[in-house]
C-alpha cells in the first residue's frame, strides 16, 4: 500500500466525486418528475391507459442498466433522423446519454415503487375525500399522492443507493466520475488496490450519509408513527 | 433494422455464457449467504463481526468497484503469491474473476434474506427437533432448512433477478458474455442500437422465465399454508 498515490491524486478524486453527485442528483430530480405521470397512469384500471406504462417499467426493470446506457451512448447514432436532430449536440456527449439512462432507469423503479404506494392507500381515505366533494386532480393531490411518498420512503431510500452504485458505469463511457478517477489512477500507478478502495471508500461514505439523510428524513415524515415519548 | 446479417449466433453463443455465469455465482452467492446468515445467529461474537462488516462494505460499495478491485487486485495478488512460492505466472481469467466477485457481492444479499427467513421459523419447531435428541446440524439440515425456503424465496428471486442484470458488467473486464458480443457484433455490422436492443430482449427472456419458475416454486413451498 502507497498512500502517497492517493494523496497525490485526492484532487482528481474530488473532481470524479462532484461528476457523480451530479449525475445522480440529476438523474433522481428528472426520474421523480418522469415517475409520477408514470405511476398515476400505471395505477389506472384501463388497459389502454396502463398498458405503455406497465411496458416501460418492465423493459427497463427488466434489463441492465449497463445496456440501456450503452444503447443510448452506442446506440442512438445508428438512426440518422437522431443525427440530425437538433439532439444530436447533446446525445453524442457521454455526459447527456450517462444522465439521460440513468434518469430514464430511476424512474421506472421509482414509479414502481410509487404503484404499490399509491395502491395501498386506505380507501376510507379515498372515500372520505369524495365525500368531501373534491375531484379526482385535487384528491391526488391532497390525500393520495402525500400519503403515498410516505409510505414509499423507505424503498425510494434505497433506490437512491440502487443509483448511485448504478452510476458507477459512467466510467464505461469515458466519463471520469468517482470510479473513472479510479480507473485513471490504477492505469498511471499500476495501484489497483490503492485507486480502487479508494474510489470504494468515497462510494461507502456517499452510501452511509444517504442512508443517514434518510433515516432523519423519515423521522420527520413517519413522526406520527413513532412510539410516544414518556 | 432487424437484419442481424449472420451475427445473431454470435449473440446467443454470449447468452450461453452469462447465464453460466449467473448461475455459477448464484450458487456461490447461495453457500456464502448460508454461511453469512448462520454466523449472524450464532453466538460467537467474532462470527457476527465478520459477517456484519462483510454485508455492510459489500452493500455500500458499487458492484463494478468491487469487480475491478478483485480482477486487477486479485491478479496482484496471485502474482505476489507466486513469486513468493516460485509459482509459474498464473493467468485470473475474467470468468473467474466475475463470477467470484457477483458470487461475492451476492453473498451480502443472501446472507439477509436467509437470516430473516431463519427468524422466520417458529422457535417451537427447532425446540421440537431438539427434543427428538438431533443434533444442531440434523435439526438444521431437516427441520429448519425446509421450514425457512418459503420465507426465504421471495427476496431470493429478487436477489437472482438482479444478480442477472449484473452479469452484464462482466463485458467490462472482457469477458465474451452477451452484452460484449452484441458490442462486437453491432460495431462490426454498424448497427449498435439493434444488437444491444437484441440483447436487452434476451434479459426480458431471463427475467420472465425466472417469474414464472419462480412463482411456481412458491406454489409448492406454501403448499400447506392457509390462505384467506
Amino acid at each position: 500500500m502507497d498512500l502517497s498515490i492517493v494523496i497525490e491524486n485526492l484532487p482528481l478524486y474530488l473532481q470524479g466525486l462532484w461528476l457523480t453527485v451530479q449525475l445522480v442528483v440529476m438523474a433522481l430530480f428528472f426520474g421523480m418528475l418522469l415517475a409520477i405521470p408514470i405511476a398515476l397512469l400505471r395505477t389506472s384500471k384501463n388497459p389502454l391507459v396502463y398498458g405503455i406504462p406497465w411496458a416501460y417499467i418492465y423493459f427497463f426493470r427488466g434489463t441492465p442498466l449497463l445496456v440501456q446506457l450503452f444503447m443510448i451512448y452506442h446506440g442512438l447514432g445508428q438512426f440518422e433522423v437522431v443525427q440530425k436532430s437538433f439532439l444530436w449536440p447533446f446525445l453524442k456527449e457521454a455526459y447527456w446519454c450517462a444522465l439521460l439512462a440513468f434518469a430514464l432507469n430511476t424512474a421506472a423503479y421509482t414509479a414502481e415503487i410509487l404503484r404499490g404506494a399509491i395502491e395501498q392507500t386506505a380507501f376510507g381515505e379515498v372515500e372520505a375525500a369524495r365525500a368531501c366533494g373534491m375531484s379526482r386532480a385535487l384528491m391526488f393531490r391532497r390525500i393520495i399522492l402525500p400519503s403515498a411518498f410516505r409510505r414509499a420512503l423507505p424503498a425510494y431510500g434505497n433506490e437512491v443507493i440502487f443509483m448511485l452504485h448504478g452510476s458507477a458505469i459512467a466510467s464505461v463511457v469515458t466519463l471520469v466520475d468517482l470510479l473513472g478517477a479510479g480507473r485513471i489512477v490504477n492505469s498511471r500507478h499500476f495501484a489497483p488496490y490503492e485507486s480502487y478502495l479508494t474510489a470504494g471508500l468515497f462510494y461507502l461514505g456517499l452510501t452511509f450519509l444517504i442512508v443517514w439523510g434518510f433515516k432523519m428524513w423519515e423521522r420527520r415524515w413517519h413522526a406520527h408513527l413513532r412510539p410516544r415519548e414518556t | 433494422m432487424f437484419d442481424l446479417q449472420g451475427y445473431g449466433e454470435l449473440v446467443l453463443k454470449g447468452f450461453g455464457l452469462t447465464v453460466a455465469v449467473a448461475l455459477l455465482s448464484l450458487a456461490i452467492s447461495t453457500l456464502l449467504g448460508m454461511i453469512g446468515a448462520v454466523a449472524k445467529l450464532s453466538k460467537s461474537r467474532v462470527a457476527r463481526t465478520i459477517a456484519g462488516v462483510y454485508t455492510t462494505i459489500i452493500r455500500g460499495v458499487p458492484d463494478l468497484v468491487l469487480m475491478l478491485l478483485i480482477f486487477f487486485g486479485g491478479q496482484m495478488l496471485v502474482n505476489d503469491i507466486g513469486d513468493w512460492m516460485g509459482w509459474e505466472y498464473i493467468d485470473i481469467s475474467p470468468f473467474i474473476a466475475g463470477t467470484l466477485t457477483i458470487g461475492f457481492i451476492f453473498g451480502a444479499y443472501m446472507t439477509e434474506t436467509f437470516r430473516g427467513a431463519i427468524l422466520a421459523v417458529p422457535r417451537g419447531e427447532i425446540e421440537a427437533g431438539h427434543a427428538y435428541g438431533m443434533t444442531g446440524p440434523q435439526t438444521f439440515f431437516r427441520i429448519t432448512l425446509p421450514a425457512m425456503v418459503r420465507h426465504a424465496l421471495p427476496s431470493f428471486g429478487n436477489n437472482w433477478l438482479v444478480l442477472a442484470k449484473t452479469t452484464a458488467l462482466v463485458s467490462v473486464i472482457g469477458l465474451h458474455d452477451m452484452v460484449y458480443n452484441a458490442g462486437a457484433a453491432g460495431f462490426t455490422v454498424k448497427k449498435p442500437f439493434t444488437f444491444y436492443l437484441l440483447a436487452a430482449g434476451l434479459f426480458l427472456v431471463i427475467t420472465a422465465t425466472s417469474d414464472i419458475a419462480l412463482r411456481w416454486t412458491n406454489k409448492r413451498y406454501s403448499s400447506g399454508v392457509r390462505k384467506a
